[in-house]
C-alpha cells in the first residue's frame, strides 16, 4: 500500500471564534473519487477551500503528494477547483476560458489550441468555442468549467457542490458524465456535496461530516448498509431507527429488548455488550408485509398512511414498538389506512449503530 | 382626477428644471451684442469670439487640461481606493468609506480657503497641478462610489477560480477583476471630468489668471459685461454635457448586458 496522496494530519480551523474543523485526520490515494458529504456548516467546504488554498488551516497539516502545502498560494497548487455558481470569466468567450490555465502555464498558441479543442470535445461542447458563457444553458456552462478544471491535467479536481444548481434530469447526467471521465483520466477528485444519494452514487469512498469533525468514512455501501453513528445512519437515506438495551447475545443471533416489551433479533457481530443501550437502523425497503420463517422479526400493527411513488409505496405503520416508514413493491399497494398487517424483517436487516 | 394632477405636476417639474436652459440657449445664437431677448437675428458670432478671443481660448484649453488631468488622477487614485476598500481588510474601513466620500458633502468654500492656505505653503497655489489637485478632492468621490459599486457586482468565486487555474494575483486583477470592474471605472471617469469641468468656487481659490477655466471664466464675464458669449459657452457645455451622459448610459447598458450574461 503506497502512500496517501492527499493527507490532512490533525487539522484544524477556526473563525475568530468559531471552530470549523477540529483535529481532522483524513487520507486519500491517488486516483480516487472521494466525496466529502454533510449538512451545510459542517466543515466540508473549509477543507477544500484549505486544500485549495484558499483558506489556510489554524493548525495541523495538509500534505499532497509528500509536500506541506499549508502556505502555498492558490496559483503554486496545480489543482482544477469547479464551483457550484460555475465562475466562468463573463467577458472571455469559451474557448479563452478553457484556454486561460495554459496561458498561465505559457503553452505555446498552438498546442494549447488543441488542447482546448480536445477538452470541450470531451465535455460534448466542442462546436460553443465562440460563445459567451452567457450564450449557453448551466449544464453546459458546468460543462466549461469542467473542462476549464482538467484542461491543465491537474494533479487533484476540487468540485464544491458542481451540480446543486441544476435541474435533477442534467443532474443525473452530468453524475454519470464526471463519474465517466474520472475513470478514464484516473482523476483524483475530492467533491463536496450535501446530495446523498449523489454521494452514493459516484464516490470511491464518502466521508460524512458533522459539527467539523468525520463522523464515518468508508464505501457508498458500508456508510449505506452499516452506518457508524445515528447521525450517518440518519442523513444518509431514510431509516427507521429503533431504541432498545441489548438482551442476550449468542453466537450468531442477539436479541434487543425494546421499551413497549416487543423484541428484535439482529446478527452477532463483535463489540455488542449485553446491558447496553442499542440504536438499531432498519432500512425501510428492506422491510416486508407478507411474513415468511427466515425473517425472524415481526412486528402487527395498522397502516397510518400510504403514498404512491411510482416505483414503490411508502408506508406508515404503527406498532407498539415503534413507527416504522416501509418502502414496499407497489404490487403489495392494495394496503389502505387502518389495515391491520405487520412489518417482518430478516436479522440481517438490522445494523446496530455505533 | 388624480391621475391629471399627477401629470400635471410632473409637466410642472420638467418646466422648472429645465426652463432656465431653454432661455439661456438660443441666446448664444444671438447677432446682439447684450444678453437678452428678443433676439434680433441669427449668428454664430459669438461661438466664433469664443474660439477666437484670447480669454475664452485659453479658458477652454485651461478647462481641457484640468479636465483631463483631473480625470486620470482621480480616476487612478479612485479605483485604488475602492480596491482597498473593498474588502474590509483594513481597520476603520467603514470609516475611510465615509471619509472618501466627505468631499461632496463639505461646503465647496471651506474646502477652497483651506486648500488656498495650504497650497501657498506648498507652493502649488496658482498652478496647474494646484488645480488639478483640487479638483481631483472633488471627483474622488464619484470614482470611489462608482469603482466600489462595479467592484461589488463581481463574483469573487470568479476571481478565485482564476487563482486556482494559476493567475497570480497582479494577473488576477488584470485579466479579471478589471476588465469586469471597467464600466464602473469609466463611469466614474465621466464623472470626474464633469464635476472638474464646471467646479467654479475651488477655482476661484486656488486658481491663478493663468488657470481660469471656461467655468470660471464665465462666471466672471458676467459679472464684468454679460456678454452673449456666456450663453454660448453654456451651450457648448450642454452639448459637452449630453456627450458624456450618453457615453455613460452606453457603458452602463453594455454592462448590464454583460452582468446579465455572467
Amino acid at each position: 500500500m503506497s502512500d496517501p496522496y492527499i493527507l490532512f494530519q490533525n487539522v484544524s480551523k477556526s473563525f475568530g471564534p468559531l471552530t470549523v474543523i477540529k483535529d481532522l485526520d483524513l487520507a486519500i490515494d491517488k486516483g480516487e473519487f472521494v466525496s466529502l458529504l454533510g449538512p451545510s456548516g459542517s466543515g466540508k467546504t473549509t477543507i477544500l477551500m484549505m486544500l485549495a488554498g484558499f483558506e489556510n488551516p489554524t493548525s495541523g497539516a495538509v500534505i499532497v503528494g509528500g509536500q506541506h502545502v499549508e502556505r502555498l498560494p492558490p496559483h503554486k497548487r496545480n489543482m482544477g477547483v469547479v464551483f457550484q455558481s460555475y465562475a466562468l470569466f463573463p467577458h472571455m468567450t469559451v474557448a479563452e476560458n478553457v484556454a486561460f490555465p495554459l496561458n498561465m502555464r505559457g503553452i505555446a498558441k498552438a498546442d494549447s489550441a488543441a488542447r482546448v479543442q480536445r477538452a470541450l470535445d470531451m465535455v460534448q461542447l466542442g462546436a460553443y468555442k465562440e460563445r459567451k458563457p452567457s450564450q449557453l444553458s448551466g449544464g453546459q456552462q458546468q460543462r466549461v468549467a469542467l473542462a476549464r478544471a482538467l484542461v491543465f491535467e491537474p494533479a487533484v479536481v476540487l468540485m464544491d457542490e458542481p451540480l446543486g444548481a441544476l435541474d435533477k434530469q442534467l443532474r443525473e447526467q452530468m453524475q454519470l458524465d464526471i463519474r465517466e471521465l474520472h475513470k478514464r483520466l484516473g482523476l483524483t477528485i475530492v467533491f463536496v456535496t450535501h446530495d446523498q444519494s449523489e454521494a452514493l452514487t459516484m464516490s470511491d469512498r464518502i466521508a460524512v461530516f458533522n459539527h467539523g469533525k468525520i463522523e464515518q468514512i468508508g464505501r457508498p455501501s458500508e456508510i449505506y448498509e452499516r452506518p457508524g453513528t445515528r447521525f450517518v445512519a440518519e442523513f444518509i437515506g431514510e431509516t427507521n431507527l429503533v431504541e432498545g438495551v441489548i438482551g442476550t447475545v449468542a453466537k450468531d443471533r442477539t436479541t434487543i429488548a425494546l421499551k413497549h416489551g416487543g423484541k428484535l433479533v439482529v446478527e452477532t457481530r463483535p463489540g455488542l455488550v449485553e446491558g447496553a443501550p442499542a440504536s438499531v437502523s432498519i432500512r425501510p425497503e428492506r422491510i416486508h408485509f407478507d411474513h415468511t420463517a427466515e425473517r425472524e422479526n415481526d412486528f402487527p400493527g395498522t397502516v397510518l398512511d400510504r403514498v404512491y411513488h411510482g416505483d414503490h409505496v411508502r408506508v406508515v405503520l404503527d406498532t407498539p414498538d415503534h413507527r416504522f416508514i416501509i418502502k414496499s413493491d407497489h404490487r403489495m399497494g392494495v394496503l389502505d389506512e387502518g389495515d391491520k398487517v405487520s412489518a417482518s424483517f430478516t436479522p440481517n436487516a438490522c445494523w446496530v449503530v455505533g | 382626477m388624480f391621475k391629471a394632477s399627477r401629470i400635471i405636476f410632473g409637466l410642472l417639474v420638467v418646466v422648472f428644471l429645465m426652463a432656465p436652459l431653454l432661455v439661456i440657449l438660443p441666446l448664444g445664437f444671438t447677432d446682439s451684442i447684450f444678453l437678452n431677448y428678443p433676439m434680433p437675428g441669427f449668428s454664430l458670432r459669438w461661438f466664433r469670439e469664443l474660439f477666437t478671443a484670447d480669454s475664452w481660448r485659453r479658458a477652454i484649453i485651461n478647462s481641457l487640461i484640468v479636465g483631463t488631468g483631473t480625470t486620470i488622477l482621480a480616476t487612478v487614485l479612485g479605483t485604488l481606493a475602492a480596491l482597498g476598500l473593498r474588502d474590509r481588510l483594513l481597520p476603520f474601513s467603514g470609516f475611510f468609506k465615509t471619509a472618501f466620500l466627505l468631499p461632496m458633502v463639505v461646503p465647496a468654500v471651506v474646502l477652497g480657503v483651506g486648500m488656498q492656505l495650504l497650497f501657498v505653503r506648498l507652493g502649488v497655489a496658482y498652478t496647474y497641478p494646484g488645480v488639478i489637485i483640487a479638483h481631483t478632492v472633488l471627483a474622488i468621490p464619484f470614482v470611489v462610489v462608482n469603482v466600489s459599486a462595479a467592484l461589488d457586482g463581481i463574483d469573487r468565486r470568479v476571481e478565485r477560480a482564476a487563482a486556482s487555474l494559476g493567475a497570480p494575483p497582479a494577473t488576477v486583477f488584470w485579466k479579471v477583476t478589471l476588465p469586469l470592474a471597467i464600466p464602473g471605472v469609466l463611469s466614474g471617469a465621466v464623472f470626474a471630468f464633469a464635476t472638474s469641468l464646471d467646479e467654479v468656487v475651488l477655482t476661484l481659490f486656488v486658481a491663478g489668471p493663468n488657470q481660469r477655466t471656461l467655468a470660471r471664466q464665465m462666471f466672471s464675464t458676467i459679472r464684468e459685461n454679460i456678454s452673449p458669449a456666456i450663453a454660448s459657452a453654456a451651450f457648448l457645455f450642454i452639448v459637452g454635457t449630453i456627450i458624456l451622459a450618453l457615453f455613460t448610459l452606453y457603458v452602463r447598458a453594455k454592462a448590464q448586458k454583460s452582468a446579465r450574461r455572467g
